[in-house]
């Protein structure tokens, strides 16, 4: 992907505020086509929340955020539609077998074959669990089941929240293997994470907690 | 619209899965009914049937209320919600009608069983009936705006209760007014008028309140 194709997505001075005080400001960030950009910093320096104001969840308290050229808050439907958040808690019910969880979060999206579902799960290497309920895996292999959800519906924004507690070294590496594909197809990432993953140039970071606000790319 | 009923049949499913809450439910409504029953005595149970039959539903009604968001708070299913592209307030309508399915019309079907049970006069079971099939909805949508606002709160369910049993008020007086058939088709007529209210209150209200409740 060439540098010099204009940003995507982009924010620009963001603040964000959490029960009256102030997570941080000044936060500013561009992602062209197939880029990523790598959230770092100590607990409480405001990776989730960050992630929260990008995906639309929380305002922010002040700053924009843009999808080329437009404010996200202009257009919140459409923003939630081209975007996959994964966060700490991985939204899947106890009660329903893998199968069925992935089907209707799918669904939920968009058309979803059973095939693409199918699929998605033996990339995470779960597809002999399908039958299985929920509340029957190991912690990490429901985070495996969330991150099957990014390969079923297309997503342009990939919104990673410490996505990678849990697993193991396969499951990380099937992780950084959906990413490059997403990437190269063009697709943006924002990722936190305390495991290191392996991802491909250009990667930006941005440093939370510290002084340097900008997203710098190496 | 395929989100919608998408939802609805996956709350069907989990419903299904968890028959016991379903039990536990009517269970509640049989108890509250006969224990008032035995409180009042046989002689002076004529012409209090509506009354019980109804306070037991709407008691009973506030038990099946913390499944409707609860779960999906604490499992991370609600942020998935939110930020899919079903308009929130169909999401929330589609629980709703699951909700009304699963929970008001197993109290619509066993509440003539009671109404019998408590020596109702033959007349005043149509009348019973045509208040609890537009009653048990408005109670599922007032429950779900309820259920919404308490979401992390401590003690949610007598939370929820205490919230939404005072805004039902009406709905019990029409709802009894119904049971007799003295009082002709005014009060159904209300309760209808009430059901269209909430209708088009609720799952606005609803929505902003999950909102609310990720942030």
């Amino acid at each position: 992907m060439s540098s010099e194709a204009p940003p995507l997505f982009r924010g620009e001075d963001i603040a964000c505020r959490r029960g009256g005080h102030e997570v941080f400001r000044g936060i500013g960030f561009a992602l062209r086509p197939g880029g990523a950009l790598l959230l770092t910093g100590p607990n409480g320096s405001g990776k989730t929340s960050l992630l929260q104001v990008m995906a639309g969840l929380i305002p922010a308290a002040s700053g924009r955020i843009e999808w080329q050229g437009r404010d996200i808050r202009d257009e919140p439907a459409a923003h939630a539609a081209r975007l996959h958040h994964v966060g700490h808690r991985t939204g899947s019910r106890a009660i329903l077998t893998l199968e069925e969880d992935l089907v209707f979060w799918s669904r939920l999206r968009g058309p979803a074959s059973r095939r693409r579902c199918l699929l998605a799960l033996g990339r995470f290497d779960l597809l002999h669990l399908r039958d299985l309920p929920v509340q029957a895996l190991s912690s990490g292999q429901q985070r495996r089941l969330a991150l099957a959800r990014l390969l079923v519906t297309p997503a342009s924004i990939w919104l990673l929240d410490e996505a990678t507690v849990g697993l193991d070294r396969s499951g990380v590496a099937s992780l950084e293997s959906a990413i490059a594909r997403h990437r190269r197809s063009g697709g943006l990432l924002v990722i936190a994470s305390h495991i290191p993953v392996v991802l491909a140039d250009p990667v930006s970071r941005l440093a939370l907690g510290g002084t340097d606000r900008q997203a710098r790319s190496p | 619209m395929t989100g919608f009923l998408v939802i609805i049949l996956r709350e069907l499913r989990i419903s299904l899965r968890h028959r016991s809450d379903m039990a536990a439910v009517l269970a509640f409504f049989a108890l509250v009914a006969t224990l008032f029953a035995f409180g009042v005595g046989p002689d002076a149970l004529a012409g209090l049937g509506g009354g019980i039959v109804w306070t037991a539903a709407l008691l009973a009604a506030m038990l099946s209320l913390d499944r409707l968001f609860q779960p999906d708070h604490d499992d991370g299913g609600l942020v998935l919600l939110i930020l899919s592209p079903v308009p929130l307030e169909l999401v929330v309508l589609a629980k709703v009608i699951a909700h009304w399915l699963t929970a008001g019309v197993p109290i619509l079907v066993l509440a003539p069983l009671l109404g019998v049970a408590l020596q109702f006069p033959a007349g005043s079971l149509p009348g019973l009936l045509a208040g609890m099939a537009l009653g048990t909805p408005i109670l599922s949508l007032l429950g779900a705006l309820g259920a919404a606002l308490v979401l992390g709160a401590r003690r949610a369910g007598v939370l929820t209760a205490l919230l939404i049993l005072p805004l039902v008020i009406p709905v019990l007086i029409f709802g009894v007014a119904a049971t007799d058939p003295a009082s002709g088709p005014a009060p159904v007529l209300f309760l209808g008028a009430m059901l269209l209210g909430a209708l088009a209150l609720c799952p606005w209200a609803t929505a902003a309140a999950l909102r609310q409740a990720v942030r």
